[in-house]
């Protein structure tokens, strides 16, 4: 079932494998120093606040409104989030709802999970925190600085996270980059949209029924310096890559050709052994073509050994 | 003249296979106030979705002469008011002029139009002075109430309501059913409480593990012990 | 009216059923790393993988449609890697008239795609597999088992429960919105209202979703602490893994570390 809105959930396949293990490297510690955080600030509500709040984020991503004809728009959560919970709070709720998404749903892949992770729960919460703290400050203590902040808020961390997938694909090799970038952006930036009308609707909502917790989660968050700053480099990073690689493609390619290491290994390997073939065939297509009916024998085999040894167990056991 | 509910040899099963509803019939006049009874499970919820093609199963399912069908859905929508069983469902917006505004909106009526029916939906439910009022803040019995003027502005022609009693203290209780007395439009409630059923509504049809099992007068059917008790109902 | 059918369990008796969920969750990641990690263009060592897959798949007794349909369901976005069809430089496979353009297809781009797509199809069935033959409390041991810090477990818990809750919930308001959606037949009037109106009021629905998930915490808060609950969490220790088990462990990741090396080596 999927209920993510856009296509954003990263499915295995599609990272290369050092990409996917980097974001990883990023990820973790982000989510671990966030479990420092807010056992600090929300103290000992946490785990059913959060909980409670990361099943609303996954439930609330089913309403839906139409956009036109087709299309509906839909609710990613990371900016609301971010403005009720504050960011290290926030950061979990996401993880959860990632997690729970590529491990059960299938919504993006299990090995891409890191970089899933890092594109809506740390860009995404970043950045929801960067906007929304920036405007709110520019706003003073009138009330539009919260609508407006919101809208910001998802609209931006929509399109950062957009930004961070494209360049995750053209850095794997999966999608040239003078495509996806653009095509990305250009998306997400009409998504955003429609997240950011939604944002507003929901912060509308509560701040007719539950201002104090409006209050709460902006007093709680205060400023945090750290999460500002991370939010804005992220943002300025991405805002600068992203049309730097979708117009010199190749300058990305060479980047990901110097650090696959594993593409590199292959490189060494055929250097050690030339020319390697099934031992004995020297024509190579013959080769190819033998082991392609080996390998095939190899599967019809081993599902039938399967069946026939899963059949017999059962008629024994019956 | 047409019957405002035709429902014919109505079949519906859940996505995991358990059947809910089979083979229901029931056809209901203008006018009439007809009470769905049964134990918890029986299938009510799920035909009353039927009606406004939330759900659908086979057989045929006919409202106010339309067929509920994908080109009909919008008009049927606007025909059938559905109360559901909690207010909470029914309460999204943050005003209860919000909520209640909300059909007349939709269906795309000039603001005055709106204005309008949004007052006398509020003055039929006795609710007058709320519009500004937050919705989530209201006692149980209140939003019941609203939850009733959300489809009230739409000026249905067939009031449908899932357990319109449950949950409320005996004043709330009492004043829901004065209100539901004085609606004149034709109305098919869902409910366990039985003695609304004898005082609202005339005829009355049983439900049980997705069959109907009796439909006549509330007053010889309540006369029958046995069949209330086959069917986990008690007389008032 | 329950939407639990949304949940991806299904329960068994297989082997791959009753393997520790602990193995199974390894061996899941470590079938879609090695799978990753396997050279473009390898088909005949991609038959072996899919035949891992396929006869894992038969083992748990699901039925081979049943998780072919659900992978199918991931796939769309191997559209987002057909562009390198065109792109990627390399002799030329054939041409593709499109109307007044002519697209170049070239053979590494399709080799490269080819290659993608089956990788992704093959790991999504790693993790459908997973997910469908264990439940998700086992999941929870697994995560622990990981070094996944107590709390963040105990958040997912938590999560778990109240998703079906609230997913019903957020059914139900949906279904009501519905309900009130009508067409008023009225000549020159259409339907559906501005779209920042559809905005907001879907946003209403958000912020009234969220609500309840507020206040609902409140009172899980309140009967936690009713039972002695003291912000720590908790749990059982776990019990180790038997020899039997670390030794088809170390088995089955030799395996797809051979087959890794096999695929290298050939193609």
């Amino acid at each position: 079932m999927h209920f993510s809105p856009a296509p954003m959930h990263i499915p295995d396949g599609f990272l290369s494998v050092w990409v996917a293990l980097l974001f990883w490297a990023v990820s973790i510690p982000a989510v671990w120093y966030a479990l420092r955080r807010v056992g600090r600030d929300l103290g000992e509500r946490q785990v059913p606040l959060m909980g409670v709040l990361a099943a609303a984020v996954f439930a609330g991503q089913m309403l839906n409104f139409t956009v036109a004809g087709g299309t509906s728009g839909h609710l990613m959560g990371a900016a609301l989030t971010t403005i009720l919970l504050g960011p290290w709070g926030a950061i979990l709720v996401l993880t959860n709802v990632v997690g729970v998404q590529a491990l059960i749903f299938q919504d993006g892949g299990l090995l891409a999970l890191g970089a899933n992770l890092f594109n809506m729960a740390v860009v995404g919460v970043a950045v929801a925190h960067m906007a929304n703290r920036t405007v709110q400050r520019l706003a003073g203590r009138q009330p539009w600085g919260l609508f407006v902040g919101g809208f910001m808020a998802a609209w931006l961390s929509t399109e950062t996270a957009a930004l961070s997938v494209a360049l995750q694909l053209a850095l794997s090799g999966t999608s040239p980059a003078n495509i996806a970038i653009p095509a990305m952006a250009a998306v997400h930036a009409l998504i955003g949209i429609g997240e950011g009308l939604i944002c507003v609707g929901a912060l509308a909502f509560l701040y007719a029924t539950r201002r104090d917790l409006l209050a709460s989660g902006a007093a709680g968050a205060a400023h945090d310096k750290l999460v500002w700053l991370a939010g804005l480099a992220l943002a300025l990073v991405l805002a600068i890559a992203s049309p730097l690689a979708s117009t010199h493609p190749d300058g990305l390619e060479r980047v990901a050709l110097q650090y696959g290491f594993f593409e590199r290994a292959q490189g060494y390997l055929y250097q050690v052994v030339p020319d390697y073939s099934l031992p004995g065939v020297a024509d190579p297509r013959l080769a190819t073509i033998l082991a392609g009916v080996l390998g095939t024998l190899l599967v019809f085999g081993t599902v039938l050994a399967v069946t026939y040894t899963r059949r017999r167990r059962r008629t024994q056991g019956a | 003249m047409h019957h405002s509910i035709e429902i014919e040899g109505l079949s519906y099963s859940y996505p995991d296979g358990h059947p809910a509803l089979r083979g229901v019939s029931l056809h209901i006049q203008p006018g009439e106030k007809v009470a769905l009874v049964g134990p918890n499970g029986a299938g009510k919820s799920t035909l009353l979705l039927h009606l406004v093609g939330i759900l659908r199963g086979q057989g045929q399912v006919r409202v106010c002469g339309l067929e509920v069908g994908d080109g009909n859905l919008g008009r049927i929508r606007a025909m059938v008011g559905l109360v559901f069983q909690s207010p909470e469902d029914q309460l999204f917006s943050p005003t209860v002029y919000d909520d209640v505004s909300y059909g007349p909106l939709y269906q795309g009526l000039p603001e005055a139009e709106v204005q309008a029916r949004v007052d006398a939906a509020l003055a039929a439910v006795h609710m007058h002075g709320y519009a500004r009022r937050v919705s989530h803040h209201l006692s149980l019995g209140e939003k019941k109430r609203i939850a009733i003027a959300t489809v009230l502005s739409m000026q249905p022609e067939v009031l449908v309501l899932d357990e319109p009693t449950s949950g409320l203290d005996p004043r709330a209780r009492r004043t829901l059913i004065n209100l539901l007395r004085e609606l004149p439009l034709t109305m098919l409630a869902s409910t366990h409480d039985m003695r609304m059923v004898q005082e609202l509504f005339p005829r009355m049809v049983i439900l049980d593990e997705g069959q109907v099992v009796a439909d006549g007068p509330t007053r010889s059917l309540l006369e029958d012990i046995g069949l209330l008790e086959a069917h986990g109902l008690e007389r008032p | 009216m329950h939407i639990h059918f949304l949940d991806p369990y299904r329960p068994g008796h297989s082997p791959v059923h009753r393997l520790d969920a602990r193995l199974k969750l390894v061996l899941a990641l470590a079938f879609i790393l090695s799978a990753g990690l396997a050279p473009d263009g390898a088909w005949p060592a991609y038959a072996l993988w899919l035949s891992l897959i396929t006869s894992a798949e038969a083992l748990s007794e699901l039925g081979i449609a049943y998780v072919l349909k659900r992978a199918a369901l991931a796939l769309p976005f191997v559209l987002a890697a057909l562009p390198l069809v065109f792109t990627l430089d390399g002799q030329p496979a054939f041409n593709l008239a499109i109307g007044p353009w002519e697209l170049a297809i070239s053979q590494p781009g399709l080799e490269r795609f080819l290659s993608l797509a089956f990788k992704s199809w093959v790991s999504v069935q790693a993790a459908i597999l997973l997910s469908a033959t264990t439940s998700f409390p086992d999941l929870l041991v697994a995560m622990r088992a990981l070094r996944i810090p107590r709390l963040l477990v105990a958040i997912f818990g938590l999560m778990w429960r109240y998703l079906f809750v609230l997913a019903d919930e957020a059914l139900r308001l949906v279904r009501a919105r519905v309900a009130r959606s009508g067409e008023s037949g009225l000549p020159g009037i259409k339907s559906g209202g501005r779209l920042a109106w559809r905005a907001r009021v879907a946003g209403g629905m958000a912020g009234s979703l969220f609500l309840r998930a507020f206040e609902r915490s409140d009172r899980i808060y309140m009967a936690m602490v009713a039972r002695g609950y003291d912000g720590e969490v908790r749990a059982f220790p776990l019990p180790g893994l038997t020899g039997g088990q670390w030794t088809m462990l170390t088995a089955w990741i030799g395996l797809l570390a051979a087959l890794l090396a096999l695929a290298h080596l050939l193609w």
